[in-house]
């Protein structure tokens, strides 16, 4: 009751106006947080749209990178060296398999899959995402493939994943110069890193570990390619938004001769030894193999320690290593550059004669050291001292001429420096001087020394290669060819929006050539060419035996390296003395006389018999033969060289009759 | 006044003796279908939750039009023993809730469940209004007093669940009503100050680890932008990337992709802002000012304090709902669980609003017969 006496006395225009003030205020307090709000999402969505924009971007888009394929490898006659083959994985996408443990067994079952491989992927299986394939077998067969095929409508959630992967036909004929790809490790990635070069390499599982395939790993890798795909909040990719295709990295042409390749392996099988030849027209690499060789292909899918153990092992003869560009001693071979150094240094002329008794002794010293002919070759001039290689005209001459001017003139000639191959491997060998040996051991330099660098021995070693580039060098005469494997690069330019048709441009390898050396008589060079040929050509030259009935005109020069010091009065002999202390067998030789086309340095490691004519020499004559096929190249000048013609007149003869 | 009320009578149309207040349901229904679109799209365009999704508008609607149907000042004989029942349902929520997503907020019946401070909702200022209105406005401070604790104790109850979104709001529709029925200036200024000193109270006694971590985290979202970041930043990307005119329907790619979460529901304007950009934004906010402006109008123009207070109160309630889930999915307040009204996908918020928008009706509509 009193509740309505209230209400009855209540001033409702004063309660309506109290309430339509208190409506009003609270009117203006929506218009306003409203207008707070709207500012705030302009704000959102006027100015900061652009990073907003951005985010969402980055929250969907992501670019996946596409590796580009590997440049490949042809030999000078378009020879396939280095492939890239597809390799074929076993993958699972576990959202995809219904009952995982099941059809793991089915599927290991039918391709003969181990407990072990099986166990791994449902290992992996917890740590990824349920919707990324997930690889149970790498390097299938082709019968495993072939088999998975028929079946696979069985298996789903289970494909097979091509990839491409280097391959290298020729396996170990080519290793030591190809080199290998092999897994990029933790010191390339850095590597990549410092060089800027990581985001190229982002896709890419391989590197060039050595030979060319390091060398020139820029060019053959090529630029990575994009593919932007759009994900949702999983991670999953749901579609492809644009693809960026890579761009294959370029093919390279060398100047190597498979062929010839094939040849020095075969003329080396069961030697330990390097052959190098060169165009000494242009300082291309023709043939360059070192044996024992290796297969690289074992690396490029990461080689197991057993089968590296092997490798390693002492009876496997360090196959790793390349011989080709390893020091040897080049014994007689560096005769006729001495010739050179001391016609040009005015030590010797071309008249000048000596009287070898079979040992030279140095003035005032019982030593004596010996001729490889005990009895002496008698009176020698410069040719006999090529074709006889004459020891003791050589003591003669190194002690005339001393080891500072033979070492400077060497060294023009390329020893002891790197001759400048495209292959980060090669050694500088040892060009000894007396700096050097002050430098090294810390002693000084001895007469006797320089006598024994005159038949290229003490210190002294050259790589088959700088053996055959300081050839190269004499036959040019003094012009300077830097050697080279690179023939030619090839690249297929696209239009970006016709990725159809391509344009091919091949870059040819620009010769990179070092001051010559200039004589202050050329014809010394001519003199001591005619020395080489001599040695070859002369019945009862040091060379005559291994070009004997060639239709090529060939020259050349023979050595025997001693590996171990003999004592005096001692006598060698082979037969007697332990394999590793043998003689190695040098030779060098090139063709044609006239206008050479192929120089050759061979080295082979402990003969068990005979010097480098006899061991060596048919290694050369055998490439060379390859090389000039049924190409008949004579003399122009038989007067100067009766010997050849008639003995290669009487090769025709024998040739015709008996075809 | 009479004669108006008379003149009224004589022109009653359809609608009016429907109980219908036409503009209000035209702006309800603009929401509500705009709901079914937004819905279809966050919800990964699957029909069933849209299917759904419907039938609860439809279920909404219907409880609207029974709840206009009954006049409005016999809702002061069930304000008690209401309030008192519901009172008792959350203190049964705190002893046997079942518990989702970490709190107590859902009482199993059996054949339903539901959550007892959505009746809260509505009996708030129903309790609150009755209380004032037998009393002459402006309101005393003691009458205040005795509000203000009506107030707290069921908010309270609903605040320790934990659900600080439903407390705020139903702490909220009663204080409305004291202050529409003219609460004095100066112990509103006393109040707020309180509450500020009450803040580090609250803060240090009352909240839960993971609320404080939302405050936390609202302050600055990028310091765990995967962790308790992740919902605000992903939220704030699709507003703005959305730009002036939206990515387009079905075609946001925040919420299409699931970068965002919680689409459908608390995050809902986070969809339609990516989708529809500012321009629809806009238009939305339009659309819910101009039922705001009309439930207000309602308000004024209703004749008995009780009518006046309830409606205001509800309205501004609505009001509040927008505020709060704009402002937290737009960076602007802390995460609370506010759905965006009569959009967002959810079960009993939306037919606990449309049930207040059933009331306003009946206050619009059943003035004659009440006086």
């Amino acid at each position: 009751m009193a509740a309505k006496k209230r209400v009855v006395i209540r001033n409702h225009s004063a309660e309506a106006n109290l309430f339509a003030r208190r409506t009003f205020i609270t009117f203006i307090a929506i218009i306003v947080l409203s207008l707070v709000l709207f500012s705030n999402i302009y704000n959102l969505q006027v100015s900061s749209y652009e990073k907003y924009q951005t985010r969402s971007n980055s929250n969907r888009i992501k670019l996946l990178p596409v590796a580009p394929n590997r440049g490949l490898i042809y030999d000078r006659n378009g020879v396939l060296l280095a492939d890239n083959t597809p390799v074929y994985s076993l993958e699972v996408i576990p959202e995809q398999v219904n009952d995982i443990k099941k059809r793991l067994s089915e599927v290991s079952q039918l391709l003969d899959i181990s407990q072990e491989k099986q166990d791994k992927l449902l290992q992996a299986m917890k740590s990824k995402r349920r919707f990324k394939p997930i690889e149970l077998y790498s390097r299938l067969s082709e019968q495993q493939v072939a088999l998975f095929s028929v079946n696979q409508h069985k298996f789903p959630g289970f494909f097979i994943d091509a990839r491409l992967k280097r391959y290298y036909p020729f396996a170990e004929l080519t290793t030591h110069s190809l080199g290998y790809v092999a897994r990029i490790n933790g010191r390339d990635s850095l590597a990549l890193e410092q060089q800027g070069l990581a985001e190229n390499y982002a896709a890419t599982r391989n590197i060039g570990k050595r030979g060319l395939e390091r060398y020139y790993q820029d060019i053959l890798h090529g630029t990575i390619g994009h593919q932007e795909v759009e994900i949702n909040n999983q991670g999953r990719i749901i579609r492809t938004l644009d693809f960026t295709p890579p761009i294959p990295g370029k093919d390279l042409t060398l100047t190597l001769d498979i062929e010839l390749q094939m040849i020095a392996k075969r003329a080396l099988s069961g030697k330990r030894g390097a052959i190098v030849a060169i165009d000494p027209r242009d300082g291309g690499v023709l043939a360059m193999y070192s044996n024992p060789s290796f297969d690289g292909n074992l690396f490029v899918h990461g080689i197991s320690s057993k089968k590296y153990k092997k490798l390693l092992a002492p009876q496997s003869n360090k196959p790793l290593l390349n011989r080709t560009l390893q020091g040897y001693p080049p014994a007689s071979t560096i005769k006729p550059l001495l010739a050179i150094t001391g016609l040009d240094a005015g030590v010797i002329t071309p008249e000048t004669e000596i009287y070898d008794p079979g040992f030279y002794q140095l003035p005032g010293i019982e030593t004596k050291r010996r001729d490889w002919k005990k009895w002496g070759h008698g009176k020698v001039n410069l040719t006999k001292s090529l074709e006889q290689s004459c020891n003791v005209f050589y003591y003669d001459l190194a002690y005339k001429l001393g080891i500072t001017r033979i070492s400077q003139m060497m060294r023009k000639f390329g020893f002891g420096e790197y001759t400048g191959i495209d292959l980060h491997e090669e050694s500088r060998a040892i060009m000894p001087s007396i700096a050097w040996k002050r430098a090294r051991y810390n002693k000084p330099w001895y007469t006797g020394e320089t006598l024994s660098v005159g038949i290229g021995q003490s210190y002294w070693s050259v790589t088959p290669l700088q053996l055959s580039q300081a050839l190269s060098i004499l036959v040019n005469k003094g012009e300077i060819k830097v050697p080279h494997l690179l023939k030619a690069s090839t690249e297929v330019v696209t239009n970006d929006k016709d990725t159809s048709t391509g344009q091919t441009i091949i870059t040819e390898y620009v010769v990179d050539e070092k001051q010559p050396i200039v004589l202050k008589d050329q014809h010394s060079w001519d003199l001591v060419l005619d020395g080489l040929h001599n040695t070859v050509q002369n019945f009862g030259a040091t060379g005559y035996a291994a070009f004997k009935g060639s239709k090529y005109d060939a020259a050349g020069k023979t050595g025997s390296a001693q590996t171990a010091n003999i004592e005096q009065g001692e006598e060698y002999d082979a037969s007697k003395v332990k394999e590793s202390k043998r003689d190695n067998a040098m030779f060098i030789a090139f063709a044609p006389f006239e206008k050479p086309e192929i120089v050759i340095a061979v080295a082979i490691e402990n003969v068990a018999e005979g010097g480098g004519g006899a061991n060596a020499g048919p290694v050369a004559r055998q490439i060379m033969d390859q090389y000039f096929g049924d190409r008949e190249i004579v003399s122009k000048d038989p007067r100067k060289h009766p010997h050849h013609s008639s003995d290669f007149q009487q090769n025709i003869k024998n040739s015709a009759g008996n075809p | 006044m009479r004669n108006t009320g008379h003149d009224q009578h004589q022109q009653r149309t359809l609608w009016q003796r429907l109980h219908i207040d036409l503009p209000l349901l035209m702006g309800l229904l603009a929401l509500l279908t705009l709901g079914l679109f937004v819905v279809y799209s966050a919800g990964g365009q699957e029909s069933a939750v849209l299917i759904r999704h419907a039938k609860r508008v439809g279920l909404a609607l219907f409880v609207m039009f029974i709840v206009a149907q009954i006049p409005p000042l016999s809702y002061r004989r069930w304000a008690v023993p209401v309030f008192i029942i519901g009172l008792m349902l959350l203190s049964a929520v705190l002893l046997f809730g079942h518990i989702g997503k970490g709190a107590q907020r859902w009482l199993d019946l059996g054949f339903t469940k539901f959550q007892p401070s959505e009746i809260m909702k509505l009996v708030m200022p129903i309790m609150i209004a009755w209380y004032v209105s037998q009393y002459d406005l402006p309101i005393k401070i003691s009458k205040i007093i005795i509000a203000f604790i009506l107030v707290l104790i069921p908010t309270l109850l609903i605040a320790r669940q934990p659900d600080l979104g439903t407390s705020l709001l139903i702490a909220s529709s009663g204080i409305f009503v004291i202050f529409l029925a003219g609460a004095s200036w100066k112990l509103i200024g006393a109040c707020v100050g309180l509450a500020s000193a009450f803040a580090p109270v609250l803060w240090m006694f009352l909240m839960k680890p993971y609320q404080k971590q939302r405050v936390l985290t609202f302050l600055n979202p990028e310091q765990d932008p995967l962790g308790s970041g992740y919902h605000i930043i992903q939220s704030k990307i699709a507003i703005g990337s959305g730009g002036i005119n939206g990515k387009g329907w079905l075609q946001g790619t925040q919420s299409q992709l699931e970068f965002l979460p919680e689409r459908h529901t608390d995050f809902i304007f986070a969809v339609f802002s990516e989708e529809f950009g500012l321009i629809g934004v806009g238009l939305l906010l339009t659309v819910y000012l101009a039922i705001v402006m009309r439930g207000l109008w309602i308000a004024v123009n209703a004749q008995h304090a009780f009518t006046k207070l309830l409606a205001g109160s509800l309205t501004l309630t609505f009001f509040v709902y927008i505020f709060v889930n704009i402002g937290m999915v737009s960076g602007l307040l802390p995460v609370v669980g506010v759905p965006l009204p009569l959009i967002s996908y959810g079960g009993t918020s939306m037919v606990t609003l449309m049930a207040g928008f059933g009331m306003l009706m009946a206050v619009s509509t059943h003035r004659r017969f009440n006086i």
